[in-house]
């Protein structure tokens, strides 16, 4: 919490009806100089990472890395155990008989980028987390169907419990509520 | 169902443009009525006595499976019909069938995705599932015929065991397993990360108190963050950019189990492409084998609609199209190679003792699907469901055609015998489909068929407004 005189409060939500308004909404908060403030929608909406001004995520570099990692990994794997660990000689054919790993280390290279993937996608959205203040508002169950929120959290510079709620206000929500800790 | 929410009535004008091509979804549909429709189905508190019925069926089929499991592990897999020289037979014919079939939910699930192909959003979701459960029974075929599968594992997976023995990583059934339990893993990754967003929804709406927490836990606390949902989109697509080579991989690699080999009808060049349309093709037709009763009984039809099916026929007219290719291929190489093994195997194919089972395959697989041509076959959904599971059945007389007539008569034909399955194996392959049924009628119950969030987004009311961009 940054504001002392305000320690039971997360943030003040306003409601919005459909991704339009959302998008206007986010656009003028940031304009307003508010930074600390995230939407809610029942469905991805690409406009809000410009309105909000999200950065791009470094998932991509992550899975990236995975994938080499899964890759070097797999291919490290086979030739351990086919040269060093058990060697078997067939015919007095090479024992690192690379063109043969090629698949496995295929596999293991789409597997090291996909478990990338979703545990980092996850770790970076810090889910699971069980609790959130957003869910103490009665109206937020609709974000997920059919109702879109924005928050604007006590943590920013410019939040002003009265100012903002007027903010808001200014901005034609369905309604706007104050969202406990 | 909320009868407000039923589509508004469209002129006769209207009518007539948009029949030519049908809608992905049809018009007049809200977030609300989306959401509700779809999730009615898991929510309700009353299941439809048909469910009981069907689950009762695969019930008992499943109960077969056990069965049939309990006796070959106490027996041993000389209760299979397949022997010296048939030493394969139901147990990969099975394990490349449903492999073959779970190939479309992945082929729906990504590669449609990345072709941003809109028709796909409402059937991916039970399309990969489908996906899911087809891998499950196909592993436990290769799984069961090791004997023992608990004392197999160190053949099949590369973990330091007390004997200092490796798997052999030359041999393309080490690359199966890689291939195969990759496929599983990337596959049930990618269905979760697509059901969060719907479980969250899920805990939203659900009454009870015991749903509203295990869907609580199931959504990981979602609550639709712009931050978690920019993420999740790039991680939807990369997992889908993953998933496209993955799945073109595993069925080549599964072609590989027999192209590798130097045994005439298995050693060919054409097998990975051939396999990999094969499975798309039967795994099209195991879609709509689920597709069709699913949307009528649960009155899905404003979200399957005409349009999926018309698709799924042309894909598998396409497929269907390449795998026949690939038999005239077969045909033509086995004669221009003058290689005499080669010859016979194809003449054996043709005219031997399993030639019914070869023309068949041939009726269904190259002459059937040209039905699939004309537009009133893909308009009368009854024939269509009779068509799909005979594809079914022609990708499962392919696969014992080529597994079958390859080994039962090879180069000697001092060793040349007959392969008959017996009951314990047409009980196990029964008990699959009982495991594959169990488990689909357990997903429409408690699992939302249909992504529900992936639907909100080809609704117009998703589109944002013109002069927002101004």
């Amino acid at each position: 919490m940054a504001h002392a005189a305000e320690p039971t409060l997360h943030g003040l939500m306003a409601e919005f009806e459909n991704a339009t308004a959302l998008v206007d909404a986010a656009t003028k908060a940031r304009l307003a100089g508010y930074r600390k403030m995230d939407a809610y929608s029942p469905i991805p909406i690409e406009e809000l990472n410009e309105a909000l001004d999200l950065k791009r995520t470094r998932l991509p570099l992550l899975v990236l890395i995975g994938g080499i990692l899964g890759g070097l990994g797999g291919f490290s794997l086979e030739y351990w155990v086919s040269v060093i660990a058990y060697p078997m000689n067939v015919g007095d054919r090479p024992l690192n008989s690379w063109p043969q790993f090629i698949p496995v280390t295929f596999e293991t290279t789409v597997l090291g980028a996909a478990l990338t993937c979703f545990i980092g996608m996850w770790a970076l959205n810090k889910l699971p987390q069980p609790y959130h203040p957003v869910f103490n508002v009665d109206a937020f169950g609709r974000a997920s169907t059919d109702r879109f929120f924005l928050v604007i959290e006590t943590t920013d510079p410019r939040f002003e419990r009265h100012a903002t709620w007027k903010f808001l206000e200014g901005l034609h929500p369905v309604g706007v509520s104050e969202v406990a800790p | 169902m909320d009868k407000s929410h039923a589509p508004v009535a469209l002129s006769a004008e209207t009518k007539a443009l948009l029949g030519r091509t049908p809608a992905v979804i049809e018009p007049g549909h809200t977030f609300e009525s989306v959401t509700e429709t779809i999730g009615h189905v898991v929510l309700s508190k009353r299941t439809p006595i048909g469910w009981f019925l069907g689950f009762f069926i695969a019930f008992i089929l499943l109960m077969v499976l056990n069965m049939t499991i309990g006796n070959l592990l106490m027996k041993g897999i000389g209760i299979w019909g397949n022997n010296v020289p048939v030493g394969w037979a139901f147990d990969i014919i099975n394990f490349v069938w449903w492999i073959g079939i779970g190939h479309a939910g992945t082929l729906i699930s990504a590669i449609l995705l990345l072709f941003r192909q809109q028709w796909r959003t409402s059937i991916n979701r039970f399309a990969e599932a489908m996906t899911l459960f087809a891998v499950a029974c196909a592993a436990m075929f290769p799984l069961l015929h090791t004997g023992r599968p608990w004392l197999a594992i160190y053949w099949l997976f590369p973990y330091p065991n007390t004997m200092g023995i490796w798997p052999q990583f030359r041999s393309p059934l080490i690359w199966d397993v890689f291939a195969v339990s990759t496929y599983g893993t990337v596959s049930a990754l990618f269905w979760f990360t697509g059901l969060v967003p719907d479980m969250a929804t899920l805990r939203d709406r659900a009454k009870s108190p015991f749903a509203r927490r295990i869907y609580g836990m199931l959504s990981l606390g979602w609550r639709g963050s712009a931050k978690h949902w920019q993420r999740y989109e790039t991680a939807y697509l990369l997992l889908a950019g993953i998933s496209t080579p993955l799945v073109l991989s595993v069925h080549s690699v599964v072609s590989f189990d027999f192209a590798v080999s130097v045994l005439p009808g298995w050693h060919a060049t054409i097998f990975p492409p051939y396999f990999v349309a094969g499975a798309i093709y039967s795994g099209f037709a195991m879609v709509m084998t689920l597709a069709i009763p699913l949307r009528k009984f649960y009155h899905l039809e404003d979200f399957i609609t005409m349009r999926h099916i018309h698709n799924m026929t042309k894909v598998m007219l396409v497929t269907g199209m390449i795998v026949a290719f690939g038999y005239s291929q077969e045909a033509f190489f086995a004669w221009y190679s003058a290689n005499p093994y080669e010859q016979y195997m194809m003449y054996n194919r043709m005219t031997g003792p399993y030639a019914v089972f070869y023309w068949s395959l041939i009726g269904i697989n190259a002459v059937m699907i040209q039905l699939f041509w004309f537009r009133s076959v893909r308009d009368n959904i009854p024939f269509l469901f009779i068509l799909s599971l005979l594809v079914n059945v022609g990708m499962w007389l392919e696969r014992f055609i080529i597994i079958v007539t390859s080994l039962h008569r090879d180069f000697l034909p001092s060793s040349w015998d007959m392969y008959a399955p017996t009951r314990w194996d047409f009980g196990m392959f029964a008990g699959t489909i009982g495991l594959f049924l169990a488990l689909f009628f357990l997903f429409i119950r408690f699992l939302p068929a249909i992504a529900i969030f992936e639907m909100r987004t080809i609704v117009p009311e998703a589109k944002l407004k013109a002069e927002h961009h101004g």
